[in-house]
């Protein structure tokens, strides 16, 4: 079964971000890294994006001229979308050990971050099993 | 299958070599995880090479020929590395494998990698795929494609799997009788997984998946064939045949489902259902009967239906009826809830339904309220059929089916005079 882990970051959060110590950047992306090559070889990864930052976003609505109403998710949101992985796994317990993980990659100082990871299953295309 | 220039005829002699080539060369160096590397590797030459130099006057014996040339490869650079790893004088003892390669033995290899390949310590995921690579001969791309992951993670799952069967020490042969029927019973399920995994509406990127139940039937057919006399592989092989023959009648143009009340019948494939029919015919004859065998009997009976109305409803009660008696599965207990009503009126399924509430077994599973809802359509009950619809389309995982169940209820919202339908869509 196919999860979708969504990884939120609060707006304050982003703020922050950029003041980070290369330390504590650098063990954020190695512990991250990390578990991309264990999804990997455990035969569960399927793929992992991580998204521009929300300065660069715009939002948009169906307008004749197409022009973005919004620049940045900032005006609306409290917390944005940082990136997602998806993963093919046998249970749902095993998408939420994943994401507990992921929530705790470490932030400044090494601390674990614990950022909300959101866990949703994907649809698939089956049909019923049953006649 | 692997490359496009290979043409059907050389594809599908490949792919039915592949076992045997395989079976030969676990005999021959007696590691089956490398072997099946060696043999996959010399399937990918075959598709290379033979379109352009022509198919060999003996594919099989040139399969072989390759696949063992990698495996001494193989050995060698193992040798070497434990070579420089250990003393030279342990070296001495890893010498070169035999060159017996018998050719009689080609049908129980076929039926020993099937054993192995769905051995009871694998998960159903790692079983589905290494069967449909080392049984089936399909590719780690081609498998990848059809579960939609990348090429890396199949292959890590296949891998990870041979090292599992690797790590549980079971030896390339026959089980022993006692753990015979057990294993066979593991092998049919994989079959069963395959075929499912296959069976969904053709839409989209997932259109390539189809090709997985032909290949379930493909190879339940090879499995028949070694087997001849067993009543639950030809259940099995009956049951496929039987379903598939609905295969283009089920989905609607735009990928949504048709059940099988508002199926156009005359879409369905006469000679697969010909074939089931001849096949669960003969095998109920013999007199053992199994869950494989009631499932496929009841199927044709669906299936000799020339319309929805004309359908044996008390027969196929009386079949859901047997296989209770043998079957466990509360998914069981839920059709034959509809069949009770469909015989007896929607108020004796609703019944069986309250039963099956107290079962707790299928609590939080869509079909029980999709069941429910469809029943309580029947009784008259419309808003409550519509909470069931809607309440069924928000546990199922299934898009089409999701789908499905909310134009179900909407159709219920917005109508007060419509004729209900059976909500059975296979």
């Amino acid at each position: 079964m196919k999860y979708i882990l969504l990884m939120a970051a609060p707006k304050a959060g982003f703020e922050t971000y950029r003041a980070w110590s290369e330390k504590d950047v650098k063990a954020h992306f190695a512990i991250l890294q990390g578990i991309n090559k264990e999804l990997s070889e455990s035969g569960e990864f399927v793929i992992t994006e991580g998204l521009a930052w929300p300065d660069q976003a715009k939002v948009v609505r169906g307008r004749k001229d197409g022009a973005p109403m919004t620049d940045g998710v900032f005006p609306e949101s409290k917390e944005f979308l940082a990136g997602y992985w998806i993963i093919d796994v046998e249970s749902p317990e095993r998408a939420y050990e994943i994401a507990a993980r992921i929530s705790e990659a470490p932030g400044p100082d090494g601390a674990a971050l614990n950022m909300p990871i959101e866990v949703r299953q994907i649809m698939n295309g089956k049909r019923d099993e049953q006649p | 299958m692997i490359e496009g220039s290979l043409d059907t005829q050389s594809e599908y002699l490949l792919r039915e070599l592949s076992p045997q080539v395989l079976g030969a060369v676990i005999r021959r160096f007696r590691d089956f995880a490398a072997a099946e590397d060696a043999v996959q590797e010399a399937l990918l030459a075959a598709a290379m090479q033979w379109p352009l130099e022509g198919v060999p006057d003996n594919p099989r014996a040139w399969l072989i020929q390759v696949a063992s040339r990698r495996m001494i490869d193989h050995v060698r650079s193992e040798l070497s590395r434990r070579q420089r790893e250990t003393d030279a004088a342990m070296q001495s003892e890893q010498s070169a494998p035999a060159a017996d390669v018998a050719q009689e033995t080609d049908h129980d290899d076929t039926l020993m990698l099937l054993f192995m390949c769905c051995h009871p310590a694998l998960t159903p995921s790692s079983a589905i795929a290494l069967t449909l690579r080392a049984v089936g001969g399909l590719t780690t791309v081609e498998i990848a494609n059809a579960f939609l992951v990348p090429e890396a993670t199949m292959a890590q799952r296949i891998s990870r799997a041979k090292q599992s069967i690797k790590a549980s020490g079971v030896p390339f042969r026959s089980p022993t009788n006692h753990e015979r029927a057990q294993r066979l019973r593991a092998v049919l399920h994989v079959l069963y997984l395959i075929f499912n995994e296959g069976y969904i509406s053709s839409v989209g990127p997932q259109l390539q998946r189809l090709e997985l139940s032909r290949e379930a039937i493909r190879l339940t057919r090879a499995v028949h064939s070694l087997l001849p006399h067993d009543g639950e592989v030809a259940g099995l092989l009956a049951l496929m045949l039987l379903t598939d023959a609905r295969r283009t009648a089920r989905t609607g143009p735009d990928g949504e489902l048709i059940p099988l009340t508002k199926q156009d019948r005359t879409l369905w494939d006469q000679k697969e259902i010909s074939e089931g029919i001849s096949l669960i015919t003969s095998a109920l004859s013999k007199g053992s009967i199994g869950e494989y065998q009631l499932q496929a009997a009841i199927a044709a009976v669906h299936d000799e239906a020339a319309r929805a109305e004309d359908t044996d409803w008390p027969q196929i009660l009386a079949l859901y009826e047997l296989l209770k008696r043998m079957s466990d599965n509360p998914m069981v207990m839920l059709n034959h809830a509809i069949a009770a009503a469909m015989v007896r009126g929607p108020f004796a399924g609703l019944d069986l339904l309250t039963a099956l509430d107290a079962d707790g077994r299928l609590a939080g599973h869509h079909r029980l309220d999709a069941v429910r809802a469809h029943l309580l359509e029947l009784a008259g009950d419309r808003q409550a059929a519509m909470a069931h619809y809607q309440t069924a389309a928000g546990r199922t995982t299934s898009l089409p089916e999701r789908n499905y169940l909310m134009t179900q209820a909407a159709r219920l919202r917005e109508s007060t005079t419509s004729p209900a339908g059976d909500d059975s869509t296979r």
